[in-house]
């Protein structure tokens, strides 16, 4: 571990980060989200789970520096009663847990899947980038929409919102595996005829131990590169299934529940319940998203052999 | 008589951000009506970006920081960019290496060649059709008719080469740059197009200035010969006076790299080292740490252009004196 | 060309069965058709009988086969909540998405390809920095939080444009169509940006990366040393390469625009499939749920078919190679 360490502190990753402004600032940003994120409990000034801190009179209370605020309400309150600000933390933590929930199942799924269909070759590989094909051809957001909506019609509504977080996940994560799966089996087709790949098979090495050991980490830098813009993708679906009201229900809103219903609102005047859940959920992903421009800037192989 | 081409104290600089690069340090030589001039040396040396600044067409970062080129006693390089663009193409024709990246893989061959012509001159579609037929004629292309309608792909690498050739011919330039002309051709080939090039020069009295690694490809069709080692010309002259004696140590090594003459079995001879890269050229003459005749002179002053052979020649070499007949390898 | 054709429309129509199978799965499990045609109050036994007449006690595959048949002949099945045929009320609902498709399209075109080209052309102008900074912000930002906020400023605060609906329209032959009236393309301005309001970021950086692929090519070189005049390069060389790549992400990204209509429509009450989608959510209509993922799947096969057919006309390297 320790070699690795210093590897990573002589490496030009390290190097070109710490000369990019705009990395480093996202970086900042991004770890101050996660941290507040995660650690929404000891935050956030209420816990906006529990019903004895919402008092329905509370509810629409403007931010506390305008006239009608309160200072108890720093950013205001929803249209329950909740604090704002408490309910946007637990809501980050909810996008950013879904968020990565659903990344790590579609990354597991279509690597293996990748890797199967690369290394092995011949039917299996046409049977798999089939399936991978047919479901590529739909946007995945379609796909999401779609299957949120069989569940909550086959479980109905009650048990749906009890399930919503790990259902959520897997629904993201079921329909973006096959990006995962053409990315690393163009990989690994790359790396397969490579000598080490022949070298290992020489020495008599099974080709399972050969695919996990030695050809899968070669194909990491490609799986690290999708996979910022997949958790952003991924933080964005699930904001948009919320907003349709097929994420995240009322009594546990994430970001884009709190969206919804601030739109109802908007009419009326009260702005801050779109605008400041708004505003996070766009810093969140916009972060995600310059740090995958420079990490894949970064990790160019063409930039690499220049 | 005024020379058909002048390149005088010709510099070429790449701007990067860690400063800037000379990549041309300083080249003169000259080219008469219907001469032929033969730009030779290794990869890296500078023959490429000599043609490009010629008609000013460096890819950036580069740019022409001195000298002067003049083309039929014009100054090329204070030219406008829309006087550029009258000459390219029209006076002055390049030919590239590469005939399968150099024609648009979406346009016709047809529509390639009459977009020249018009882009040129002010006349119809028709009548610049026939002139390309014409010209496809020359280069030998059977059924050039039918060829028109097709697309680059459709034909081998030789007779993409000959296509190429056509369109320099187009506008009936007066100079043709032709930049490894046969390289990327099979070797077969190779031979067929380089005469076909001469023969079309010869007959147009064309001048052409050929741009190649390829010593023996140089002594059969050229006149005159300027051999370029990092960015500078070192030794220029009448080709077969250069082929057959070279003066400069740099010259003497490629003539002996030749296997020619060699009896099989024999090792190759080699110039000891490798051609320094832009950013690390010695002090002095740049092939200084390579030469056999290389002395304290020579690691400290670039060595100035010695007149040999009733000043036919020119030499950059401390060690080669005035009509000298050679010096010792 | 012609086997490449007949590959591709072979794929599709497999396609299509693939989907067809997924969506008679869904609604033979979770759909109802007995409360879809008679509403809940029967007896069990009425229902028994009529399950039986109906032919829901059939083996899968003889149910399945006539689906299929009835889907070819566009029988897709009564929507609960409507009381009509399923494909009835897609086709009233119909226009309305492809109008605002159409606006959102154009919007892209017209937008992405001068920009698109201009960064590539002259990459260090302020232009293009900003366009790329702002190209990043672009796809952070989801599209309702766009309409929400196109909404507040034109519609609320500015009161320019309305925030709802399509206004007027007019009956063309059965296509209620809003673009023949002033009011109906006032009504199509926002929800149009909002659409195109994804893409754009992608499309001019997809513009963009390509032209200057292309203009650092060879050929490109060539023609400048033919002395050809820059528009000519730019705008017929140049051009004519970067669009092939193009042609093919934008076909298969209309389809994904379905996807976003249903987001964008619901922000603007937008009276189009994607809205119907969701009211079909909400009163669990998988009739006419399942008829929408046969129609919607059915239009990603057929424009990601004709894209596909289209891209091997215009590049003569297909086109000619598939003759072999």
């Amino acid at each position: 571990m320790n070699r690795a360490w210093r590897q990573f502190k002589a490496s030009y990753l390290l190097f070109s980060f710490k000369q990019d402004k705009t990395a480093i600032f996202s970086f900042v940003v991004l770890v101050a989200l996660l941290i507040t994120g995660l650690l929404a409990p000891l935050i956030s000034p209420y816990n906006p789970y529990d019903p004895a801190n919402i008092d329905i009179m509370n509810s629409e209370l403007p931010p506390s520096w305008t006239e009608a605020g309160q200072t108890e309400f720093i950013l205001g309150t929803d249209i329950q009663g909740r604090d704002l600000l408490s309910t946007m933390i637990y809501g980050l933590r909810l996008s950013i847990l879904i968020g990565c929930g659903a990344v790590l199942l579609q990354g597991l799924l279509g690597v293996v899947v990748g890797l199967l269909a690369g290394y092995l070759g011949g039917k299996i590989d046409a049977v798999l980038m089939r399936i991978a094909d047919i479901q590529l051809s739909f946007p995945y957001l379609m796909v999401a929409i779609f299957i949120s909506a069989i569940f909550q019609i086959a479980f109905g509504i009650g048990r749906y919102e009890e399930l919503a977080v790990p259902l959520l996940i897997v629904i993201i994560g079921l329909a973006e595996w096959p990006v995962y799966a053409r990315t690393v089996r163009a990989s690994v087709m790359g790396e397969k005829n490579k000598e080490y790949v022949e070298a290992a098979r020489v020495i008599g090495l099974n080709r399972w131990h050969i695919m996990f050991r030695h050809v899968l980490p070669n194909t990491m830098t490609s799986v690290l590169v999708i996979s910022t813009i997949q958790v952003a993708n991924a933080i964005m679906s699930e904001a948009a299934l919320s907003f349709l009201g097929l994420g995240m229900p009322v009594t546990k809103p994430s970001l884009g529940s709190l969206i919804r219903s601030g739109f109802e609102y908007i009419f009326s005047g009260s702005w801050w319940i779109t605008l400041f859940p708004g505003v996070f959920l766009v810093l969140l992903v916009l972060v995600i998203n310059l740090l995958g421009d420079w990490l894949r800037d970064v990790l160019n192989p063409k930039l690499y052999k220049g | 008589m005024a020379h058909l081409l002048e390149v005088i104290d010709l510099e070429v600089k790449f701007g990067l951000r860690t400063g800037n690069l000379t990549a041309i340090n300083g080249i003169s030589f000259s080219l008469d009506k219907g001469g032929r001039l033969g730009l030779v040396g290794e990869s890296g040396a500078g023959k490429s970006v000599t043609g490009f600044a010629i008609i000013k067409l460096i890819s950036k970062p580069g740019f022409i920081s001195a000298g002067r080129v003049l083309f039929n006693g014009q100054d090329l390089t204070s030219l406008s960019a829309e006087q550029m663009r009258e000459i390219r193409g029209n006076h002055i024709s390049m030919i590239f290496q590469d005939p399968m990246m150099t024609l648009n893989p979406v346009l016709t061959i047809g529509t390639q060649m009459v977009e020249t012509l018009q882009a040129h001159r002010n006349i119809t579609r028709e009548a610049a059709q026939a002139i390309a037929l014409k010209k496809l004629k020359k280069v030998q292309i059977p059924s050039p008719e039918k060829r028109l309608g097709q697309y680059p792909h459709e034909f081998s690498g030789g007779m993409r080469q000959r296509i190429v050739i056509a369109i320099a011919l187009l506008t009936d330039p007066e100079l043709i740059i032709a930049d490894e002309p046969t390289t990327a051709l099979d070797v077969t080939i190779q031979a067929e197009i380089m005469d076909l090039l001469q023969q079309l020069c010869e007959a147009q009295h064309t001048g052409l200035i050929l741009i190649t690694h390829d010593l023996g490809v140089v002594s059969q069709v050229t006149e005159k010969i300027a051999v370029m080692y990092a960015g500078k010309v070192v030794e220029s002259g009448p080709t077969d006076l250069v082929v057959n004696s070279p003066q400069h140590p740099y010259t003497q090594g490629l003539i002996h790299a030749l296997p020619g003459s060699l009896q099989p079995g024999t090792r190759l001879n080699q110039i000891p080292g490798m051609m320094p890269t832009l950013t690390d050229i010695p002090p002095g003459c740049a092939f200084n740490p390579r030469c056999a005749l290389s002395d304290t002179i020579c690691r400290q002053q670039e060595p100035p252009f010695v007149i040999v052979d009733s000043a036919k020649r020119k030499v950059a070499c401390h060690m080669v004196k005035p009509n000298d007949k050679g010096g010792q390898p | 060309m012609f086997a490449f054709i007949v590959r591709r429309v072979t794929q599709a129509i497999f396609v299509m069965l693939v989907i067809s199978l997924v969506g008679f799965a869904i609604k033979n499990e979770i759909g109802d058709p007995v409360r879809d045609m008679v509403g809940e109050r029967v007896t069990p036994a009425e229902r028994e009988a009529l399950r039986d007449k109906l032919g829901l006690n059939d083996p899968f595959i003889a149910q399945y086969l006539r689906f299929a048949k009835n889907a070819v002949q566009g029988d897709l099945g009564l929507s609960f909540f409507h009381k009509k045929p399923a494909l009835h009320v897609i086709a009233a609902k119909a226009p309305a998405t492809i109008e605002l498709v159409i606006g959102a399209a154009l919007i892209i075109i017209f937008i992405s390809l001068p920009i698109g080209i201009y960064t590539a052309i002259y990459p260090q102008s302020w232009i293009s920095r900003f366009t790329m900074a702002f190209s990043t912000l672009g796809v952070s930002v989801p599209v309702f939080l766009t309409a929400i906020v196109l909404i507040y400023i034109f519609s609320v605060e500015l009161s320019w444009l309305p925030s709802y609906g399509r206004g007027e329209t007019v009956s063309l032959g059965g296509w209620d169509s809003g673009l023949v009236t002033v009011d109906g393309l006032k009504h199509l301005i926002l929800p149009s940006f909002s659409l195109a309001s994804i893409m754009l970021p992608l499309f001019i950086r997809l513009i963009r990366s390509e032209m200057m692929e292309v203009l650092e090519t060879e050929y490109i070189k060539f023609a400048w040393a033919k002395g050809l005049t820059r528009k000519r390069i730019w705008f017929v060389h140049a051009f004519k390469n970067t669009l092939l790549p193009v042609i093919t992400v934008f076909g298969v990204q209309i389809g994904i625009m379905f996807a976003f209509t249903i987001l964008t429509e619901t922000v603007f009450q937008w009276q189009g499939m994607g809205f119907m989608f969701l009211e079909a959510v909400e009163r669990s209509d998988i009739s006419l749920l399942v008829a929408y993922l046969m129609v919607v799947g059915a239009v990603f096969v057929v424009v990601n078919t004709v894209v596909d057919i289209i891209y091997g006309l215009v590049n003569p390297t297909i086109r000619i190679a598939g003759r072999k």
